[in-house]
């Protein structure tokens, strides 16, 4: 057995994120927030006098549920180790820092689709139809590995004060879900804040879902995961490259 | 083969403080190697580089035959390691501790399973292996990170003041367990700066201060190699001339404690052969003769310069 081997290394990042679901995750207050905070979006948004039609709400909250889900606790999972001096043991087993952070990822991947599916079936109660189940798997699976490289990327800065990074990833997270098309469709928006939406993984993600129940979409398909998937290959590559650069500033 | 470890002029810079300055060294196959030095010597940072834990801003570490900085999982996968301040999952009990180490070392289930109830069992946790680690005292905690370290089987260890801070007890049961452990073959790096640690366990020291080596050596060469000159500790069964004994050859300093002269010598073994044909010329017998070696506390004061000679 080569332990430096890529594929025993992925065997020990799954490792890690049963760890982290393990001791992270399912977690009272975590699984609580998780499932109330779907339920909450539907209830702000059908409560309010809205003029939108369902589907576009749906697609909207199942992009919000998935972000803000996978991008909740992991980044907060680095500075909690490194007050709780369990990285330091991490960091001296035979896993590389890249599959630390894989690690990180799957579970807030899974983290999110769980918590996602929640979104989904409330949608599916309320009677909206489901026309493309295929394009909604693929674009949650994909989009659930984009945003959670996001909230890795969010925990890169060497901080070892939880406080600090959740500070640090709402000033990031909430900017994000504003410019992306979720409260404004994108055939509505001017110029500019169709400039602001394609910057936004989160815009072809929600565009994704909203072709998944009502069949149209602003971008074609293929556009929407191809960007969907450059994001996520770019983000993914970017916070592993930063995180072998900044965890030994946080023994 | 390579030994152990291979340090060349291992630097660490924190700012701009070098922590650790140029140390080099070598363990020894099979040896316990002490690494001591006072507070904020670079022990712990040494250990971290060593380990793959922080990268070396100058000079290469050789652990198992592999360059640290190249090649660090291949080493981590044979080494254990027991930092100075880790902890376990403490929302984890001992078992999945355990489990979860056996999962990052590649173990299969069943190989992990055995190890770990065997080392739960010799470190005196069996009983409460299903218990949140929360729960757990602070020798305890510090038994399971060693049971942790031990799991796959290392041929090297590295710890880092593994006792640091612990009741008797948890003290005696670690380094029981690292003198079993040597004697069956496993070579261990150790950090403390216990001098009544690293005389009764290792088999060689390196003393560090200020981030910089300053001896290496087997402890017992370290402590007499350390005093040019001896002390010599003699009483007579009837009074003898202070000045006679002053006046001897060899003796440099002479003081009276109760019926005992202590004396400072350059040569102990002339300093005995005058010492006796002095009794003889005085009509006295010898009632002790005492040769005290220099204790490794004294030595390693006098290395780190914390006492002026
Ligand atoms: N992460 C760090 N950042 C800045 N300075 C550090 C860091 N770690 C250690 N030092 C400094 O390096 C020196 C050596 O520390 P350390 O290796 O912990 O010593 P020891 O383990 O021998 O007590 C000390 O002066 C310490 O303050
Ligand atoms: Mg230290």
């Amino acid at each position: 057995m080569n332990p430096a081997h890529p594929a025993e290394q992925v065997r020990r990042a799954w490792a890690i994120a049963k760890k982290d679901i393990r001791i992270y995750y399912l977690k009272g207050p975590v699984l609580i927030f998780g499932v109330f905070m779907p339920v909450f979006l539907f209830l702000a948004f059908l409560m309010g006098s809205r003029q939108l039609p369902l589907a576009f709400l749906v697609s909207g909250l199942v992009a919000m549920t998935l972000f803000f889900t996978a991008t909740a606790v992991s980044p907060a999972i680095f500075p909690w180790e490194g007050q709780a001096k369990t990285l330091e043991r991490l960091a001296a087993c035979p896993v590389t820092v890249e599959a630390i952070v894989l690690g990180d990822m799957i579970a807030s991947v899974l983290f999110g689709i769980a918590i996602t599916a929640v979104t989904i079936a409330i949608g599916l109660a309320l009677g909206l139809p489901l026309l493309h189940g295929v394009a909604l798997g693929a674009a949650v699976l994909l989009g659930a590995v984009c945003f959670s490289a996001i909230g890795m990327l969010l925990a890169v800065p060497p901080t070892n004060l939880p406080s600090n990074i959740m500070m640090f990833s709402s000033l990031i997270r909430f900017p994000l879900v504003f410019i992306s098309g979720i409260f404004v469709p994108l055939e509505q928006l001017p110029p500019w804040g169709l400039a602001l939406a394609v910057c936004s993984p989160l815009t072809y993600f929600a565009d994704l879902v909203r072709y998944a129940f009502t069949g149209i979409s602003y971008f074609p398909v293929e556009t929407d995961l191809a960007a969907l998937g450059i994001f996520t290959l770019g983000f993914t590559a970017v916070t592993m490259v930063l995180h072998r650069r900044t965890m030994p500033r946080r023994m | 083969m390579p030994d152990p470890i291979e340090a060349r002029d291992l630097t660490k810079v924190f700012g701009g403080t070098t922590a650790v300055d140029r140390v080099s060294f070598s363990v020894r196959q099979g040896e316990i190697f002490g690494f001591l030095g006072p507070n904020g010597a670079g022990k712990t940072t040494t250990t971290r580089m060593l380990t793959g834990v922080i990268p070396s801003d100058g000079g290469t570490a050789h652990v198992l035959g592999y360059d640290m900085r190249t090649d660090p999982v291949r080493a981590k996968q044979r080494f254990g390691v027991v930092p100075e301040t880790a902890n376990a999952y403490t929302d984890l009990s001992a078992w999945q501790n355990l489990m979860l180490m056996g999962e990052l070392y590649g173990l299969a289930r069943t190989r992990a399973e055995a190890r770990a109830a065997d080392l739960l069992g010799a470190l005196g946790l069996l009983e409460r292996k299903g218990q949140k680690v929360q729960a757990y005292s602070k020798g305890m905690k510090q038994r399971l990170i060693l049971a942790m370290a031990l799991l796959h089987e290392p041929e090297l260890l590295f710890l880092d003041e593994p006792t640091s801070g612990l009741d008797v007890q948890s003290t005696h049961l670690i380094l029981d367990l690292l003198r079993d452990l040597n004697r069956a073959g496993t070579t261990i790096f150790l950090t403390t700066h216990n001098m009544e640690e690293a005389n009764r366990l290792c088999d060689r020291v390196g003393i560090i201060r200020s981030g910089r080596i300053v001896a290496i050596d087997a402890p017992e060469k370290l402590k007499s190699a350390i005093e040019r000159v001896h002390r010599v500790e003699v009483s007579f069964d009837r009074e003898v001339s202070g000045d006679g004994l002053a006046a001897l050859e060899t003796v440099l300093l002479t003081a009276r404690e109760g019926d005992k002269w202590q004396l400072v010598v350059e040569d102990t073994d002339a300093a005995v052969r005058a010492l006796t044909a002095f009794a003889r010329g005085q009509g006295a017998a010898i009632v002790t003769l005492n040769t005290p070696a220099p204790s490794l506390d004294e030595a390693f004061l006098r290395l780190t310069g914390e006492a002026e000679p």
